[in-house]
């Protein structure tokens, strides 16, 4: 089963990836806590591509830089700015292929932007079924 | 790169059997996959311009042995520069592999097969590890068919690798006591493969068919070799009454069409005929298991001419032993629907009711798929309607959504 986890910043005024170096309560941590946990991140990111989970990933650019598509009736109008006004911006995912939901969310548990923002498990929709 | 069907089906047939002589030879089991896969790739450019050799086994096992003795001296010599340690000879055999000392034997496709699918792994790496060290097929062939790229089903294939080796498995077939048990989860992984080949597609999507195919050419090997295990005959029986109803099971834009409604007349003959042949046979002299019967099932709805006519009673009585066999809330639901074909919807209610505390079930689109049919069945439409509203919000498959909002607006129609 193949699922998206979008990871979400709700500090998009300060843009850096991994984005959870930048949140206030990272900063805060004392330094053996901080170092600890950007250990775990990376050991995450080895363990799913070493298990042959991680499908694909990516970080995205500061929201500062995001557009909007809506053309009306021909009218092709772009503009600055997010489609939804929110504090929490995306601020990259991952897709991952693994055996259970139970798997996809303790993945998505272990990001520390999990803890230090949140990330959200949306399953992908999948071309085959099966017969009724 | 296409060698022509020929020069593929003989490669993908002695894939095994030179794997399996590599692997007695040099007794390294991650380095001689790799080493046979580069000889297979080797082939399928040379031979088809070249012509096949005389003893095609030979020429695959030669190559790949020296591929291996390359590989073993290139990391030789790295780990020389990098270490700075004297020069270590290599052993003579490994300079000097001789072909004929590879003999083939007919159980090393067996024990190469119980080795992919080791109980140290997960099934999506026994899965993709038996498609590309027994199927002979190409990582990029096995990664298309499970729809991720190349590298991540690499990664599954280099980690099932590194996993039997830390189990510390070695290329023997498993102590007498041991090997039931091993089996189970052989034909437990080819079954999973037929399924993934087995589902509906949105779309023309050929690679995941081919998985279908090559589940029964796999698990058509294991019964060569295993001719008086009824579970092997079950499921190979299984598969081929199964992928006979294929033409019938999707309309041309790809949706789905349910067992009830599909017609008949398209199910192809002759593997319902094979696998009703296997079952009788095995039926009469092995012990009963979960294949048969789901096996039984599905010739019970084979030999029904039209769904009207279908032995649903006999159905039932096997749903029943199923159930003792190998119970599950899949095995559960189908029986329910059963039950409601000869007891009546309310009596089908009954049986999934327990499901609705099984945490398992309770959110899965099936329950109230089931449970939709069973209410449409009582006559109460509103229940069914929403029940099927809720099941096509459920699953996260495409056809199956389609399907079940369908299901739905049918019901519309007559409010």
């Amino acid at each position: 089963m193949k699922y998206l986890l979008l990871i979400y910043s709700n500090s998009p005024e300060r843009w850096e990836h991994p984005i959870f170096l930048r949140t206030p309560e990272f900063q805060a941590m004392p330094e053996d806590e901080r170092a600890e946990l950007v250990e775990r991140a990376e050991a995450l990111h080895r363990e799913i591509v070493e298990s042959g989970e991680f499908v694909v990933g990516t970080a995205l650019a500061d929201p500062a830089l995001t557009r909007t598509a809506r053309p009306r009736d021909g009218v092709p109008a772009i503009t600055d700015g997010p489609y939804v006004e929110a504090k929490e911006q995306l601020a990259g995912y991952f897709v991952i292929d693994c055996d259970s939901p139970e798997r996809a969310a303790e993945i998505a548990a272990g990001f520390p932007d999990a803890r230090l923002g949140a990330v959200e498990i949306r399953p992908v929709m999948d071309v085959s079924g099966q017969e009724m | 790169m296409n060698p022509g069907p020929e020069i593929e089906d003989l490669l993908r047939r002695v894939a095994p059997q030179v794997l399996a002589a590599l692997v007695r030879q040099r007794g390294d089991f991650e380095a001689a996959e790799d080493a046979v896969q580069e000889a297979l790739l080797a082939a399928a450019t040379l031979w088809p311009e070249h012509g096949v050799p005389d003893r095609p086994e030979g020429w695959l096992i030669t190559v790949a042995s020296r591929r291996m003795t390359d590989r073993f001296r290139s990391d030789h010599a790295s780990r020389q520069r990098e270490e700075r340690l004297a020069a270590r000879t290599p052993p003579d055999e490994l300079a000097a592999p001789a072909a004929d000392a590879a003999a083939v034997r007919p159980d090393d496709t067996l024990t190469l097969l119980l080795l992919c699918c080791h109980p140290s792994l997960t099934p999506p790496s026994q899965i993709a590890l038996t498609l590309r060290a027994v199927g002979g097929l190409t990582t990029a062939e096995i990664a298309r068919s499970f729809l991720v790229p190349e590298a991540t089903m690499a990664q599954r294939i280099s980690r099932a690798k590194q996993r039997i080796r830390m189990a510390g498995a070695r290329f023997h077939l498993p102590p007498e006591d041991e090997r039931a048990d091993r089996l189970r989860s052989v034909l437990h992984v080819l079954y999973l493969v037929f399924n993934e080949g087995y589902t509906a597609t949105s779309g023309p999507d050929l690679h995941r068919s081919d998985l279908t195919r090559e589940a029964i050419r796999l698990t058509r090997i294991v019964r060569a070799l295993l001719p008086d295990d009824g579970e092997v005959a079950g499921l190979l029986a299984l598969m081929l009454l199964t992928d006979a109803r294929r033409p019938a099971r999707t309309r041309p834009d790809g949706s789905l069409v349910p067992l009830a409604e599909q017609d008949r007349s398209l199910w192809r003959r002759e593997p319902v005929e094979e696998g009703i042949e296997l079952l009788t046979r095995s039926l009469a002299t092995s012990p009963l298991g979960p294949y048969q019967v789901q096996a039984a099932i599905a010739a019970v709805h084979a030999e029904a001419d039209r769904a009207d006519d279908t032995d649903w009673a006999q159905i039932v009585g096997l749903y029943r032993l199923l159930e003792d066999l190998d119970p599950s809330p899949v095995v559960t639901l189908n029986h329910a629907v059963a039950v409601a074909m000869v007891h009546g919807p309310r009596a089908g209610l009954a049986v999934i009711e327990p499901l609705d505390g099984d945490d398992r079930m309770s959110g899965h689109h099936r329950l109230h798929a089931v449970r939709a049919h069973l209410l449409e069945m009582a006559g109460d439409h509103e229940g069914a309607r929403s029940g099927y509203l809720r099941a096509a919000r459920l699953t996260t498959s495409i056809p199956e959504r389609r399907y079940l909002q369908g299901r739905a607006a049918r019901l519309d129609d007559h409010r």
